[in-house]
This record gives C-alpha cells, structure tokens and sequence, in this order.
C-alpha cells in the first residue's frame, strides 16, 4: 500500500517537474508546479509530517503559486515579443551539470541511507505539541526574525511594485 | 472491513447532502429574492415552485455544450472540474455527530479524524481559487481575464482574514481537530447561555463572516462576476453543465463555509438540553439536524445580503480586505490570545 | 512493507537536478524563478527524509524536528522571496516591456 502510493507521487512529482521545466507556457508551468507541491505533500504524509504537509499546500500551492499566476496574467508575459530561446551548447551543458549534481546527491543518499527503513506510515506521526514546543521554544529567535523578514519583504514589494509616478520625490539636493 | 463501511457511509451522507445544497439554494434563493423584492417568483412548476430547480437542471443538461473554438482546451475543460472539488474535500473534517456505537464498534462522526483538521480544511478550500483563475485565463476573453485577475487579488485578500479568524477560535482550544473544538463549546455560563465561541469571539465572527461573503463570491463581493460591467466575469464563456459547475462550486463552498462557521462559532452538531445517549441513529440524526440548522442560518444570511446590499467597487473591496479586516482579524488575535494566557477562556 | 529513505532522497535529488536544468536553460524570468522554487521544494523533501531517519535512528520521532522545522522556515523564505522577486519583475517589466534575461543585459559590461 505504502510503495504503491510512493510510486504513484514520485512519478507524479517527477513527470509534473519536468513539465515546469520545459513547458513554453507559464501558466502550464505554474499549474505543473502545483501538481509536483501537492504530491510532495503526500510524501510528507507518509514521512509522518502531516503538518508540513497541510503547511506546504495552504502557503505554497494555495498562496506563493497564485501570486505567481497573477503576475503572469498581469504581465500577459506569453505575448513577450523579445523572448529568446537558450543555445543547444547552453542546453546540454546544464543537462550534463544537473546530471552530474543529481549522481552526486544520489550517491551522497545512498551512503548515508543504504539500509535504513522507514517504519509503517500508521505507527507515528509528528505530533503537533512537541513540533510547537520546539518552535517556540528552541527555534524562537528565528520565529521572530522569520516574522521581520516577511514584513520586509512586505514593505519592499509595495514599494518595487510601484509606478514611479507615483512614489514621493527625493529632495533635491 | 466495518472501518471501511462505515466511512463509505459517512463519504456517502455528506455527498448527498451537498449535491442536494444546489437545488434547495436556488429555490431558497429566488423565492428570497422575490419576496425581498416583492414579488412571487418562480411559482409555475410544482407548488410553489418547488420543482423549478429540477426543470432548471434538465435544461442545463440538454443544453448545447459550446467550447469557443480559442480557447486553451485543456485547462478550459478542467477548469469546472476543479470549481466543485475544493467543497467536495473540505467537508471531510467537519464533524456532524457525536461518537456513536453501531454493534460494539464506535465510530466518529467525522470523514478524517486527522491531527491537523482545520489547517487541512484551510488548505484544500485555498486551492478554489485556482479554478477560478484556469477558467478566466484559459477562456481567451478579455471580461473573463479581468474577472479572474480581480477574482485572485480578492480571495488570496481575504483568506488572510478568514485564516486569522479561525485561527483566533484554536487558540483557547489548544487543538486544530474541530471534534475539540465542538466539545470545547459544550456547557452553558450562568446555566441559560450557551458556551458558544460567537459570544468571546465576537469580533472573530464579524471578520469571518465578512470574509466568508469574498470567498464565495457572493454579493456584496462578487466583483469577478459583475454582471452589470463584465458580462458574467470567469465563466462567461462557459455553457450548459460546465457554468452549472461553476454555478454548484459556488453553492457548496457556501455550504461548506457555513458547516465551518456553524462549527467554530456556533457550537457545531451541539446543542444544549438535546440527548445524544440514545440509539444511535438518532443521535446521529440528531447531530446531522442541529448541524444542518445552523449551516441553513449561515446560508439564508448569505441570501438576504445579497438582495438587500448594492456591490462593492473593487478598489473599496481591496481597501476593506487589508485596511480593516486584517487589522481587525489582527486585533481580534492579540486579545484572544491575551485573554487565554489570563486563563479567562 | 515500507519504502526505504533512501527512495525519497533520491526522489528530491531528481528534482533537484531538474529544477537546476530548468533554472539554467530557460530564459523567462519567471520559468526561471518557478525553477528555483522546484529545487527550494525538493530540498524539502531531503529534510523532512532526514528528519525522518534520525528520528527512526534514535528510535523516538519526537526528537527530531529539525529537520521539520526548517521546512516550516523554508517556506516562509519562500514566501518572501516569491513576493519581492514578482515585485522586482512587474517593476523590470514595466520599464523594459520583457523579463527574457538575455535582454536585462545592461549591468553586464
């Protein structure tokens, strides 16, 4: 049961991540996006994460990735009369550099994992108490900090989104 | 093999349920309409025009599909799909009755009794938006897009709110399952008052419900449906079974929304002074009606403001949305939070 | 039966490496930056496996959350980066009309 879900999201996050990737359209690209977030949701729930599962799809999917539809709608940016395409020598060179960091990885995983099973999704999952008192406890300075970059980031959008037009002059000098 | 049963049962109860919200709301809100604005309304087939949703349904099934030869097909034809799915997932954590025994077995009254409840309801009701966005996008018209844009800008606005205000009612729970959160507003103060959480969390309520109206798309808010400046916004495009997709998805996450304010701020499938110890299928009845009661108040609130409250611009809705919802939502956080460390709730 | 950790780290190694193809063959801005957010995510997926196995290795899962909780920091980085970068490209597009990276070129030389 467990393989064969695994099996089913791995190869729906891999297929839908490859469609990111390579698809002209970046509507399609967003949407294939979703698709690999919300299977790698299910993999967080049989890693027994099923907080980070439901966070990753109520943040990422159901937020980030809008924001991202609606400045490709907002931008109208299939209609880019400018777009250039990447030479083959650029193709296959990052082909062959993704490659290679993947066997790396990989090889990297598999001396550190090679025997280690993962138990059966039912025996336990993360509770939620013990994961807030680590966070609010250990992990509260980078809670707070977490919190003053995100209203940076806040700040700085509604300024760079601006038309200059209609931002306030700097003093002449 | 009866843990299988029964929750085949429970998916069984609830479908039937929503599917049955579509009807009954249209007929709900027609009569509403006419009789706000008086006049009879529908009143032709069946009496009283009971049956009219039934005649409406037929003619949207017989109706030529048409697809508009530009537009972008795939995510045309999913685009309605995906309108009913987030109201056909959400309901899973919602619970309509108490823990019942069937034959020695007991059983929950609740699709997925899952750790993290209401954040999985957040999370798959703030998925809508995207059918939203595929139909005005993949439509190829210029009203359809303009209704998706502002469609976008408003719910993930919104959501924020909404999120803040059931996120004010975990807080003195201490836990994210709305089981809890229902046996936590069982009791009465003073004897007569019930425990509900409406009466500390006034200003919670007041935000969600206000949210709940941008949501759905509902008049005052349905700016990405403005029919007297966008023809019909997302789905103008859209005829026959798909718009009657669209048209259902709307129905349900009212529903569903309702069954989710019903539960956070009303007390949930509880009722004070009601027996749930008796046979079981008439506690679960019984939890069903009460629940089933107050959702019906959420949604007849929903159609008597929009025959009675003019629509919104849509730079007054964005105002509303970040200038006084969220502060309010904010505020509304802080003394919750305050009161429940002060041990008062 | 299970599926052993490994599998999962291998998964978040293949999408890494594609996110990293993507991120350096496409020349949109924002299929760029989506590849980025590809390879945010499959790093992710890494940390939750680990978390995962130390928890198994000291035979308590309560104990390690790390690994889970820099998810949760992740994500909220995510969540800023998405915001100011989609900011910088709707102010790039509105004085250049393209966010096609061969031609935001002028800081080159």
């Amino acid at each position: 049961m467990e393989i064969a879900v695994f099996a089913l999201f791995a190869f729906l996050a891999v297929i839908s991540a490859i469609v990111v990737v390579s698809h002209r359209n970046p509507v399609y690209a967003v949407m294939s996006l979703v698709i690999t977030l919300i299977s790698l949701a299910v993999l967080f729930v049989l890693l027994g994460a099923p907080f980070i599962a439901a966070i990753q799809v109520l943040v990422y999917a159901g937020a980030i990735l809008v924001l991202f539809l609606f400045v490709i709608m907002l931008l109208n940016v299939e209609e880019d009369a400018q777009r250039t395409r990447s030479g083959i020598f650029q193709k296959v060179t990052a082909l062959i550099s993704a490659a290679l960091f993947t066997g790396i990885l990989a090889g990297l995983f598999w001396r550190d994992t090679a025997s280690q099973e993962v138990a059966p999704l039912t025996s336990q999952s993360i509770s939620l108490e013990s994961l807030a008192h680590r966070l609010f406890a250990a992990y509260l300075l980078p809670f707070e900090m977490i919190g003053l970059l995100l209203l940076a980031a806040v700040v700085a959008a509604t300024v760079l989104a601006k038309p200059y037009s209609s931002r306030p002059r700097a003093e002449d000098p | 093999m009866f843990e299988l049963a029964a929750t085949a049962g429970k998916i069984g109860i609830w479908v039937v349920i929503l599917l049955s919200v579509t009807p009954v709301m249209v007929w709900i809100e027609r009569r509403g309409c006419a009789l706000i604005q008086d006049r009879k309304g529908p009143n032709r087939v069946g009496p009283l025009g009971l049956f009219q949703p039934l005649a409406d349904a037929v003619k949207l099934l017989f109706k030529e599909d048409i697809i508009p030869s530009e537009v972008d097909r795939p995510l045309y034809l999913l685009a309605p799909i995906l309108a009913i799915v987030p109201a056909l997932t959400t309901f899973t954590v919602i619970p309509f009755g108490p823990t019942i025994i069937i034959g020695g077995q007991t059983v929950h009254l609740l699709v997925a009794d899952v750790d993290t409840g209401a954040l999985l309801l957040l999370a798959l009701s703030s998925l809508g938006v995207y059918s939203l966005v595929m139909a005005g996008y993949s439509s190829n018209n210029k009203y359809a897009l303009i209704g998706s844009v502002r469609a976008t800008a408003q719910m993930i606005s919104y959501e924020l709110a909404l999120t803040l205000s059931v996120v004010a009612v975990l807080i003195p729970t201490g836990s994210l399952r709305l089981d809890d959160v229902v046996t936590y507003q069982q009791g009465l103060w003073l004897g007569v008052i019930p425990q509900w959480n409406i009466f500390p969390h006034a200003l919670g309520f007041l935000v969600f419900l206000i949210a709940a109206f941008a949501e759905t798309n509902r008049l005052p808010f349905d700016l990405s449906e403005a029919e007297s400046e966008l023809v019909a916004g997302y789905h103008t495009e859209y005829s026959a079974m798909k718009f009657s997709l669209f048209f259902m998805g709307e129905y349900m996450s009212m529903a569903t929304l309702g069954a989710l304010g019903a539960t956070l701020f009303l007390g949930g499938w509880h009722l004070p002074g009601v027996d749930f110890t008796g046979w079981w299928v008439t506690s679960a009845l019984l939890g069903m009606g009460i629940l089933i009661a107050k959702t019906s108040l959420f949604l007849l609130f929903f159609v008597w403001v929009r025959w009675t409250f003019p629509r919104f611009r849509f730079d007054q809705l964005l105002r509303l949305g970040w200038k006084v919802l969220l502060p309010l939502a904010i505020v509304n956080l802080i003394l919750i939070s305050a009161l429940t460390v002060a041990g008062w709730l | 039966m299970t599926v052993s950790i490994f599998w999962y780290l291998l998964l978040a190694a293949i999408l890494f490496g594609i996110g990293t193809a993507g991120a350096l063959t496409r020349r949109n801005g924002i299929a760029i930056f989506l590849s980025i957010e590809l390879m945010l995510s499959s790093v992710n997926l890494a940390l939750v496996a680990y978390s995962r196995l130390i928890g198994e290795r000291l035979g308590d899962l309560q104990a390690a959350l790390t690994g889970q909780l820099l998810v949760f920091f992740v994500i909220a980085v995510a969540a800023a980066e998405a915001a100011v970068g989609l900011a910088l490209f709707i102010a790039v597009f509105r004085n250049r009309r393209t966010i096609d990276v061969n031609h935001l070129n002028i800081m080159r030389w």
